[in-house]
């Protein structure tokens, strides 16, 4: 439902159907919504079995990158010769995206029996939820679910079976945008800053704790139950255009709509629809500008390409961006797009873990120049700058928060030029502060 | 430390301090990996973590100490000095800044004394900080006071806000 406002008609309820009802966060109140069913129904069902269900469901990860999860599952070792572990990715920091705390605020047993599900499918012993340290909410409530699920044997001591030897932690983040990556998510579990690692070794080789480990999103986990009860024909049968996209997505809208918030739809679903119908258009006066569609990460849409873009994996990637994470930014025309592409290039040059030279200096002289530029100090040449140092960026670090930074600069710069081009020629004045 | 300062540090981790700390050392199979949960422990008992806290945590966790020091700078959210009683963390990435988030930064600098961004009240009571992205886009503005998540913050709420601080 589209938390938190009443759910639309156009929505496709499945992960987000008790947002809002406090009593679902109880174990018993979990039980009383039909959960923890999936877990039981795979307790003895043969692991590989496990693995090609979730693999022909069409489940793709939604943290960001769409990797087929049961494939990622597939990748763990069969035979098990050292620790297993899995990690539940709950850093949920990309600007634009609130849907993961959503889930862990209203439903955390959901995401507790999908952890299970996997953890059992993968052989993990242990599980360890890294959750952002802001979160102090979803991370009280998370806590206390989990001392439930081991009070009622969901899993530990008290539950029979292969549940006995699971063991399910939470780790608090500490304020680091970057442990969002899976190997600086493993760093940080470890005790370590959160530099990423260099790939491979992948982490089903050599994970947390040198160890194979499987990283999944919040949202994919979450899943997984219910892909478990009503079967991967079910789940592909939720898909609006491309097959190869399946399920509902819960998307996060932000920005100048009427109705921001969380909206559950089926995969392919127009992003147009969700803009004026779901979420209710934009505020008296204004019109659409541009959408950043799967995070701050991704390419920003004009409104031609918003109002024909279908959200799925190749959908949007069709528009020239991509799903990403699914946190849709929305853009009045009351925005100056200089300054919020400056204002996104100084998220990543925060965010940068500084390890790579040309993201700890590329991020960092992005926002220079586009500083300079908003203080009507810029030059011509200052735009070929920005692209030179954006093509700098992309591609040659060891992970893609460059590629990020550089990802709203070309695609601002390539589909509102004029708008730069007039902080350059004196037609527009200065929006900051020379510094 | 200055050489004159003759103040004896009191350890963090006594009594159940200590036991939270075991506890977490069963978590995770090296000792290093307790140590951003050690850290949350010595923030949340002395506010802040000192450059003796951190020689006592690599001390528990068999580091050094400029390890530790190493993280602690990593992290944003750990302390290196002392703030207000209140600290308040104010999201102004893209999504709450094209929401009116300065406005929401503005009023909280001028009713909690505070003037500036990461300056603390001549009262001791506030600090005010921006922060990147608080991972609550829809409901602009989000401010984290302390552990208290709150939710669409509006300037005209922050003196209601405050208040209720007492």
């Amino acid at each position: 439902m589209g938390y938190p406002h009443a759910p639309h008609p156009k929505e496709t309820v499945v992960l987000s159907k008790y947002f809002g009802e406090p009593e679902a966060r109880t174990y018993a109140g979990w039980v009383a919504r039909g959960g923890y069913q999936g877990l039981e129904q795979v307790i003895g069902m043969d692991r590989g079995a496990i693995i090609d269900l979730v693999k022909a469901s069409g489940l793709r990860g939604r943290g960001g990158a769409g990797f087929p999860a049961g494939l990622k599952w597939s990748f763990m070792p069969t035979e098990k010769r050292k620790p297993h572990y899995l990690c539940c990715n709950a850093d949920e920091s990309e600007p634009g995206t609130f849907k993961d705390r959503e889930i862990m605020r209203w439903t955390p047993h959901q995401l507790i029996e999908g952890c299970a599900i996997a953890a059992y499918a993968i052989q993990a012993d242990v599980t360890y939820i890294y959750i952002r340290g802001e979160f102090t909410d979803a991370y009280a409530i998370m806590e206390r679910a989990l001392a439930e699920a081991y009070e009622h044997g969901v899993l530990g001591p008290k539950a029979k079976g292969p549940l006995r030897d699971m063991q399910m932690y939470l780790h608090r983040g500490a304020g680091a945008y970057i442990c969002g990556e899976e190997t600086a998510l493993m760093n940080s579990i470890e005790g370590r800053r959160g530099n990423p690692r260099i790939k491979p070794p992948f982490p089903a080789a050599a994970g947390v704790f040198g160890m194979p480990t499987t990283v999944n999103n919040v949202e994919t986990l979450a899943a997984v139950p219910h892909i478990i009860l009503r079967g991967a024909d079910w789940y592909k049968g939720l898909c609006r255009s491309n097959p190869r996209s399946t399920g509902t997505k819960l998307l996060s809208v932000c920005g100048h709509v009427r109705r921001p918030g969380n909206y559950e739809v089926e995969m392919g679903f127009p992003l147009k629809d969700l803009l004026y119908d779901l979420c209710g258009g934009m505020r008296a006066g204004h019109e659409l500008k541009a959408v950043i569609p799967g995070g701050s990460s991704v390419p920003m849409l004009s409104r031609d390409e918003a109002e024909a873009c279908l959200l799925d994996y190749e959908g949007v990637v069709e528009q020239g961006s991509m799903l990403g994470s699914g946190g849709v930014i929305v853009f009045d025309d009351s925005v100056d797009i200089v300054y919020q592409v400056m204002r996104l290039a100084r998220f990543y040059a925060h965010e940068s873990c500084a390890q790579c030279t040309q993201c700890r200096e590329g991020t960092a002289w992005t926002v220079r120049i586009l500083q300079r530029i908003l203080a009507g100090e810029g030059e011509t040449r200052d735009l070929d700058l920005l692209l030179d140092v954006a093509d700098n960026m992309t591609g040659k670090t060891i992970c893609v928060l460059s590629d990020s930074c550089a990802a709203p600069v070309v695609s601002g710069i390539k589909k509102f030029r004029s708008e730069f081009e007039a902080y350059l020629h004196g037609a527009r004045r200065p929006a900051v502060a020379v510094g | 430390m200055p050489l004159h300062d003759t103040k004896v540090y009191e350890p963090v981790f006594t009594g159940t301090r200590r036991e939270r700390l075991d506890e977490m050392l069963s978590r995770y199979p090296t000792k290093r990996a307790a140590l951003l949960p050690a850290l949350w422990i010595v923030q949340e008992t002395r506010g802040w973590v000192s450059d003796e806290a951190v020689a006592e945590v690599a001390n528990e966790l068999e580091l050094t100490a400029a390890y530790v020091k190493g993280v602690v700078t990593f992290y944003t959210m750990y302390h290196q000095h002392p703030v207000g009683k209140y600290f308040i963390q104010v999201c102004t990435t893209t999504p709450c800044n094209i929401c009116g988030a300065e406005g929401v930064v503005d009023a909280l600098l001028e009713h909690t004394g505070c003037g500036e961004l990461g300056a603390t009240s001549p009262d001791g009571r506030f600090t005010v900080i921006e922060v990147e992205c608080l991972g609550a886009c829809g409901f602009a503005t989000p401010v984290l006071i302390n552990d208290e998540f709150l939710e669409t913050v509006t300037p005209e709420r922050v003196p209601e806000i405050l208040e209720r601080l007492g």
